[in-house]
């Protein structure tokens, strides 16, 4: 039967059917993965000291009209779900007041509706992932680019106005699907033009060319030999750790002469910047300490007899510890790989230690420049002027925002920090993204604000809820008037 | 059950919200207090039945009407009666008319208890409006909630022979077998809105179109009453000449009805494109600040 994963619906008469991912007529009840759950078009996040609680009661209200809100002090409304009304210039959907601390506080409530919106993702991994300014693709539509190179990181930019809008209807279509996927922590599969494929999901380790990065480098190569010189010293007469940005040598290297290391005849490639540093071992890729390398030998040239011995003991090591290998010089001084010493074993284990998770941290970055601020206000600018003040904090699903100085609303949120799904989008295409501003009702009424729409939490009742979700401990809570608008 | 149905007065302290499995009702009246009340008792009591009465019945709605099987609650013969007329057309079944007709039986509950100026019942905005002799509604529009759009009033007075607006589209909450971003319909009354919304806004189709996203409604919703019918899911941007050619097809339509009265008027919206059928009513465009729309969306 082809109809035998619909459940069916006994919350009214009714009686709908409904597939698995579907509501029923009411959009109220859906099937979610076979089981029966009521959706809740709008989050509140209920002040808790963990995540993970969710309770799911039910409120009678129209989603359209009427933005019925659970009550009490500990409850802040997010945006999630609260619809728009653009074109903007009518009042925010939900307008909600509630006292704090004896102030009476008031958060308008909108999803916005972002044309100028992309992501800055940051990938925690040394391999190679494209050179600056090349493409950054999804399914072959371009949808960003690469930009620099970070501490153990790769930054891409992802999204924009020109993607989104300023290329063609496809262009636009995949990139507001890889933008939302992301922002609502799905994995996405990029690759880089002359570069790698790379799978991204926040929070995740990323996956480049089908290896899963675990871990970010413990430093650069010299800062490596810099680290562990001493764990090494006596246990080894010579420390490569290859990196593809410096490439540190232990017996050269400030560290090694303070310990007496004595000269080795070693001999890189690439182009020595200050003792025991190299640059440009090799090509940029995605194998030994992000270099193209997959036999570390290939970066030595022949021992210098004067100096060199029979005998010689030289470790090898990425620095991530990922790559390790252990040579002693023969009579004829070449390099002959040994298993590596449990001694040593020790210290690259350790390099692993000290490396931290590698993970892929997507910042979704909007803009609420124009007729969004419209429905705060009927004089736009002045929530503008209110924000830069620090008299409106601004919040994205009640997580906290990095506001860009400078003029307009531009704002970072780390997504992670978001209720989960908190993103939609519409075809235009842009994203739809939740955005909170919380001002006292004072400073509301100053600003020009809606006041006949302002709404007490308190005069509404407690068993009409929408979809709580717990407040994530880290972040701070959003109604509190004792943490400044910036803090993150 | 009387239990089941939620009924509450919103925040403001004027409207009142029905709510009742997939019904959800806006309602307000204008008039002295004690009729208001009246009104809103009234439609209170009526409205607690009206899911049981329909689902009594609803094997019955989701088929095309039949002479031979004619429903018996008030409601479902209002429903049948609004569909009728298109039946000969194009397939269309009771159920395309059922909040206009639920709305229409809530005003009269409402009316018919009470002396009031006028009064709205706007079921997930299907509406029925009352109008006492010299009385007006002002409506406000909006051509599609998600893009660039025209906004503004309409004025709607006592003497026009309009008591029903319905919208229907691909993006509501029904499922439509066009393509239609919205057709806004102005009736007599909200059922035959409900009912002309529909077939007009199934018209404006481009058959077969690639671009077009499609799924028989019966892989979404087993016991819908399209059954095996394709039922739109997505449009991919179309050109100039394939929006008119679409709104064509739904201007024909909404065209054939007026001579008959089915209609009063009907706004017909493809992305971004409009046709207005029929009278249309004194329009206001909001002194609105277009510098802060066009692509700038937030």
């Amino acid at each position: 039967m082809p109809d035998d994963d619909a459940i069916r619906c006994d919350a009214c008469p009714v009686l709908c059917y409904i597939k698995p991912g579907r509501l029923g007529s009411c959009d109220r009840y859906g099937n979610h993965e076979g089981k029966l759950v009521r959706v809740e078009p709008h989050v509140v996040l209920d002040r808790a000291l963990s995540r993970g609680q969710s309770i799911v009661p039910f409120l009678a209200g129209d989603r359209e009209w009427d933005g019925n809100i659970v009550a009490g002090q500990e409850t802040f409304v997010t945006a999630i779900g609260a619809g728009t009304t653009y074109p903007d210039y009518k009042p925010a959907p939900f307008i909600i007041s509630s006292e704090v601390k004896g102030v009476d506080m008031v958060t308008v409530v909108t999803e916005g509706i972002f044309s100028y919106c992309g992501v800055k993702l940051k990938i925690d991994t040394d391999r190679h992932l494209g050179p600056e300014q090349n493409v950054v693709r999804a399914q072959g539509e371009p949808v960003g680019h690469v930009t620099t190179s970070e501490y153990g990181s790769q930054m891409l930019s992802l999204g924009g106005v020109r993607h989104l809008t300023g290329g063609s209807r496809h262009e636009g279509t995949i990139t507001c699907e890889t933008l939302l996927s992301l922002c609502n922590g799905k994995p996405v599969d990029l690759s880089v033009d002359e570069g790698a494929s790379v799978t991204v999901q926040a929070g995740k380790p990323p996956i480049v060319d089908s290896v899963c990065e675990e871990r970010m480098r413990v430093g650069c190569g010299s800062a490596t030999i810099g680290m562990f010189a001493k764990q090494w010293f006596g246990k080894v007469d010579e420390v490569v750790v290859v990196d593809d940005h410096i490439t540190g040598v232990l017996s050269e290297h400030q560290a090694g002469k303070l310990l007496g290391v004595p000269e080795t005849g070693i001999k890189m490639k690439g182009r020595r910047s200050t003792p025991g540093r190299y640059f440009k071992v090799a090509e940029p890729g995605t194998a030994w300490g992000g270099t193209n390398i997959s036999d570390p030998l290939s970066i030595l040239q022949p021992f210098e007899p004067k100096t060199a011995w029979a005998g010689l003991r030289l470790l090898m090591v990425s620095t991530t510890g990922e790559h390790s290998a252990y040579f002693e010089l023969d009579e004829a001084l070449h390099p002959v790989e040994k298993d590596l010493p449990l001694v040593l074993l020790e210290s690259v284990a350790r390099i692993k230690e000290n490396c931290e998770p590698a993970l892929c941290t997507v910042l979704f970055m909007g803009g609420a420049g124009g007729s969004l601020r419209a429905g705060v206000t009927e004089n736009p600018v002045r929530l503008t002027h209110s924000v830069r003040d620090a008299l409106t904090r601004v919040t994205c699903g009640g997580a906290p925002v990095y506001l860009w100085p400078g003029g307009g609303i531009t704002f970072m949120v780390d997504v992670t920090r978001m209720p989960e799904n908190a993103f939609g989008y519409v075809p235009t295409p842009a994203l739809v993204a939740p955005i909170e501003f919380t001002l006292k009702l004072q400073d509301y009424a100053d600003l020009g604000g809606y006041m006949d729409h302002v709404r007490s939490l308190s005069s509404i009742a407690a068993d009409e809820g929408r979809r709580h979700v717990s407040a994530r401990a880290d972040n701070p809570w959003p109604l509190s008037p004792s943490k400044p608008p910036e803090a993150h | 059950m009387a239990t089941r149905a939620q009924i509450q007065l919103l925040p403001d302290g004027r409207r009142l919200h029905m709510h009742d499995g997939p019904i959800d009702l806006i309602i307000e009246a204008f008039g002295p207090r004690t009729q208001i009340q009246a009104a809103y008792r009234s439609a209170s009591a009526r409205f607690v039945t009206v899911l049981d009465e329909l689902c009594s019945e609803l094997s019955l709605l989701r088929r095309e009407p039949s002479a031979d099987a004619l429903p018996e609650g008030v409601i479902a013969q209002r429903m049948t009666r609004a569909v009728s007329p298109h039946s000969t057309i194009a397939f269309i079944t009771p159920m395309a008319a059922v909040a206009g007709a639920v709305a229409e039986e809530i005003l009269l509950a409402m009316t018919t208890a009470a002396k009031l100026d006028r009064a709205y019942v706007n079921d997930g905005g299907d509406i029925a409006l009352y109008l006492d002799a010299g009385e007006e509604f002002k409506i406000g529009m909006v051509e599609r909630p998600d893009g660039p759009s025209l906004f503004g009033t309409a004025t709607l007075t006592a003497d026009l022979p309009v008591r029903g607006i319905a919208t229907s589209g691909w993006r509501g909450r029904s499922f439509s077998l066009g393509i239609a971003d919205a057709v806004t319909v102005l009736a007599g009354r909200a059922a035959m809105a409900d009912a002309a919304a529909t077939m007009i806004a199934n018209a404006v189709d481009l058959p077969r179109h690639p671009s077009i996203g499609r799924a028989r409604a019966c892989d979404l919703a087993p016991d819908n009453d399209l059954g095996e019918r394709l039922v739109t899911q997505h449009v991919g941007e179309l050109s100039p000449d394939e929006i008119a050619a679409a709104l064509d097809a739904g201007e024909a339509m909404a065209s054939s009805f007026l001579p008959h009265g089915l209609i009063h008027a009907a706004a017909l919206h493809l992305q971004g494109h409009t046709r207005v059928v029929g009278a249309t009513l004194p329009c206001a465009t909001l002194n609105a600040p277009t510098a802060e729309r066009g692509l700038v969306h937030a």
